[in-house]
């Protein structure tokens, strides 16, 4: 029974003030409530507010002085340029996603049948793209890629191969940005995807052994079915952080060239603060809630479907 | 009280004496802070040294005139001053003077105080400002901000002489010696003799090193280029003015000068083209004097062979780039006085000396009668590098901003969004028909006129 239950009130005009909070203090649901408080706070100064706040913005004119309504949506669906970003943001998203998966699920994989011994080691090795700031290792990437002096391409020269325009044309410039968030982002999913395989019981693969199953057939109906929550709610995590990236595009190509590197977040930077078009830049940020929240309902729709079969 | 040996009369002068002394250095700190409390946030200077000529100034003004300075040296880098000045706007506190990049002046004009006066008194004392400051900064008959010296920066030629004579046949100190006049030759430095001297120097193995990317360098040169060409993509009264023959012909230009720069200059930015003339592997880029100055730390051998001059002229004449900086004053500023005061002493003369000497003259000051300073002289080697950094009557050149003369409200938009280089890139890297590369640019400027 619970705390609550006990010390629910029975006669609320004979209790002082004093008590009255005393019991209000006892109830379990009020410290869990006093407890998340901080959590709550931050959740709304962080979140909630800055969110309302773009869509305020969102309905102001370019002077900020006048209450247009959904005029800056509007306009936006006009601008090919701004379809190029929807196109772009999916595309970069997505395509750096899945093969973040697969690499952190190969890495997790080959990681666990390592010997105990060693493999801290290497799972300290392979977690370094994800804790260097990613500003910085871009700025290394970014040398790496560089126009005129890329060591690339001095590496293609040696073995006669002509150089690549890394940054210089769409396609290699759009390949080039998701291969740089490959590598920061590859090393999240291994250590999530590791600690799934870790928590996999032993005897289920021994029964699978005992019935004559293969190594591919323990992957596909013992592994994988036990890590598919773990897989659908680490996506989903890696697709919003993704959707939002900025610093990659940022300081590797500006957005360029001709727009066809442009994301969410750099077109809206470029619109809002550098071209002085705050509400635009706010609407074009606002772009990503409604298709993360369609990818985010057909994941976690999933999730719970497995959750309540499991049950 | 018996025996202590103090009278009552000694005891009371001793307090009285006591309390005068312990007033006193209330009354010291009141007078060292009469002036109030100013906090600015000015541009974080390319050249170290800047940085501490700007520090000395305001603060011997500060000391001088008893106001409390806080200063703030903001960076440019990664656009941290327009995340400033968006914020600030926003919360309305914060300094009380800002350094404003070129174009923030008209975005943030309704909360800037009015310096008619500050620039009355400037103008009346140093003559005539550049029009393109008044195009930035006068917003409905009122200057809302005082054009800067520290940052305020041409984008001329900074080529190797050697190089151009070696190769184009072109003797750039003799064309633009360091002196008060033009040399044979200057007349005819044209688009056309441009695009010959490129020819020779890419068949040489030393392109010239023109941006064509999205970054300030690559957007300044080509504004210019098509103002020489009088190719207007949108005119002053906000009219998109795309569809014209000089668009067609400015565009059929760059497509011919792509053909012979480096295939990468589409994703330059703003350190490419410096580090194409540093490292001996371009003749000519556009550039303030600070690839010279890096040039001459690091490379000097190059740095000894590079000269500043004047870019080419076309039929609606001759255009140097030019990238100012403002310095304004929050209307919200609680000391509206003291920060007047310190932006007009600042744009005095003596000051501006010391700020372009402390820059290696990288700073250009907005007035024409600031450009007999003799740091432009004497900065070498070689001696007179400089010297044809700032616009000089005989260049017979104007200070331009790519984009202009379209409303500023539209021209930023252009700006910052690359619309002629991409143009540009659009008919030469993708292969486009001019038209269609106007077609693309017409629909983009419908979308920057709205309000």
């Amino acid at each position: 029974m619970s705390q609550g239950t006990l010390s629910a009130p029975t006669a609320p005009a004979a209790v002082s003030p004093h008590s009255t909070l005393r019991r209000l203090a006892r109830r379990n649901s009020t410290t869990a409530f006093l407890l998340t408080l901080p959590l709550i706070l931050l959740v709304l100064g962080l979140v909630v507010y800055p969110f309302l706040y773009a869509l305020y913005l969102a309905t102001l004119n370019k002077r900020m002085t006048k209450f247009i309504g959904i005029d800056n949506f509007t306009f936006l669906f006009s601008r090919q340029t701004f379809w190029d970003v929807v196109l772009q943001s999916v595309l970069f998203a997505v395509t750096a996603v899945v093969v973040k998966a697969l690499i952190g699920f190969i890495l997790a994989h080959v990681l666990h049948a390592l010997p105990a011994k060693g493999q801290r080691k290497w799972r300290g090795m392979l977690l370094v793209p994800w804790v260097i700031p990613p500003a910085i290792s871009t700025l290394a990437w970014w040398w790496l890629f560089d126009p005129s002096y890329s060591a690339f391409n001095w590496a293609l020269a040696g073995i006669g191969v002509d150089p690549v325009p890394w940054l210089g044309q769409a396609g290699w410039a759009r390949f080039s940005v998701i291969l740089v968030n490959v590598w920061y982002g590859s090393p999240f999913f291994m250590i999530m995807y590791l600690a799934a395989l870790k928590s996999v019981p032993d005897q289920l693969y021994e029964a699978a052994a005992i019935d004559g199953a293969t190594g591919w057939q323990k992957l596909r109906f013992v592994t994988f079915p036990m890590m598919r929550n773990i897989i659908s709610i680490t996506v989903l995590f890696s697709l919003i952080v993704t959707f939002a990236n900025f610093d990659i595009v940022r300081i590797l190509t500006n957005g360029g060239p001709l727009d066809k590197t442009h994301v969410f977040a750099t077109y809206a930077f470029q619109v809002g603060i550098q071209s002085g078009d705050i509400p635009l830049g706010a609407t074009v940020s606002l772009f990503m809630f409604p298709l993360l929240a369609i990818f985010a309902i057909f994941i976690l729709r999933g999730v719970n479907r497995r959750t309540k079969e499991m049950a | 009280m018996e025996g202590n040996g103090f009278s009552r009369r000694t005891v009371l002068r001793a307090g009285a004496l006591g309390a005068v002394a312990s007033a006193l250095p209330l009354v010291n700190v009141h007078g060292q802070n009469a002036g109030g409390r100013l906090a600015l946030g000015l541009w974080d200077h390319w050249v170290p040294t800047g940085n501490d000529a700007m520090r000395k100034i305001v603060m011997d003004w500060g000391e001088k005139n008893k106001v409390q300075i806080e200063l703030d040296f903001i960076t440019s880098v990664g656009n941290k001053n327009l995340l400033t000045i968006a914020a600030e706007s926003q919360a309305k506190q914060g300094h009380d003077v800002l350094a404003f990049p070129t174009w923030e002046v008209h975005a943030k004009s309704d909360l800037l105080e009015p310096m008619d006066d500050v620039m009355g008194r400037l103008q009346q004392k140093y003559g005539d400002l550049n029009p393109i400051t008044e195009y930035l900064a006068k917003v409905q008959g009122k200057w809302r901000a005082v054009p800067a010296i520290s940052g305020s920066q041409n984008k001329p030629a900074l080529a190797r002489f050697d190089l151009l004579k070696q190769h184009a046949g072109l003797d750039v100190r003799e064309m633009y010696p360091a002196a008060n006049k033009a040399g044979p030759g200057a007349d005819n430095w044209t688009w056309d003799a441009f695009l010959k001297a490129a020819q020779a120097c890419h068949k040489a193995g030393v392109p010239f090193g023109l941006p064509v990317g999205q970054f300030t360098d690559a957007t300044d040169w080509i504004g210019s280029l098509f103002h020489s060409f009088g190719a207007t993509l949108v005119n002053e009264k906000g009219d998109i003015t795309a569809k014209s023959d000089n668009v067609r012909q400015v565009l059929d230009y760059a497509k011919r000068l792509c053909s012979v720069l480096p295939g990468d200059v589409f994703s330059w930015d703003d350190a490419s083209n410096n580090r194409a003339l540093i490292s001996g592997k371009s003749a000519l880029i556009f550039n303030p004097p600070s690839a010279w100055a890096v040039a001459k730390r690091d490379a000097p051998d190059v740095a000894k062979e590079c000269w500043s001059f004047p870019p080419p002229k076309g039929v609606n004449g001759r255009f140097t780039p030019y990238l100012p900086y403002f310095w304004g004053l929050w209307s919200f500023s609680k000391n509206k006085s003291a920060g007047k005061a310190l932006i007009e002493h600042l744009s005095q003369r003596e000051q501006a000396q010391q700020m372009v000497a402390a820059s290696n003259g990288y700073d250009i000051p907005p007035f024409g009668s600031m450009t007999d300073f003799d740091t432009w002289e004497t900065e070498g080697p070689p001696k007179g590098v400089v010297y044809n950094y700032p616009v000089r009557p005989q260049h017979n050149s104007k200070q331009f901003i790519a984009c202009n003369p379209a409303p500023p409200e539209i021209a930023v938009q252009m700006y910052n969004q690359a619309i002629q280089a991409k143009m540009i890139a659009r008919v030469s890297q993708n292969g486009e028909s001019v038209d269609s590369a106007i077609a693309w640019a017409q629909n983009e400027l419908e979308g920057f006129q709205r309000g």
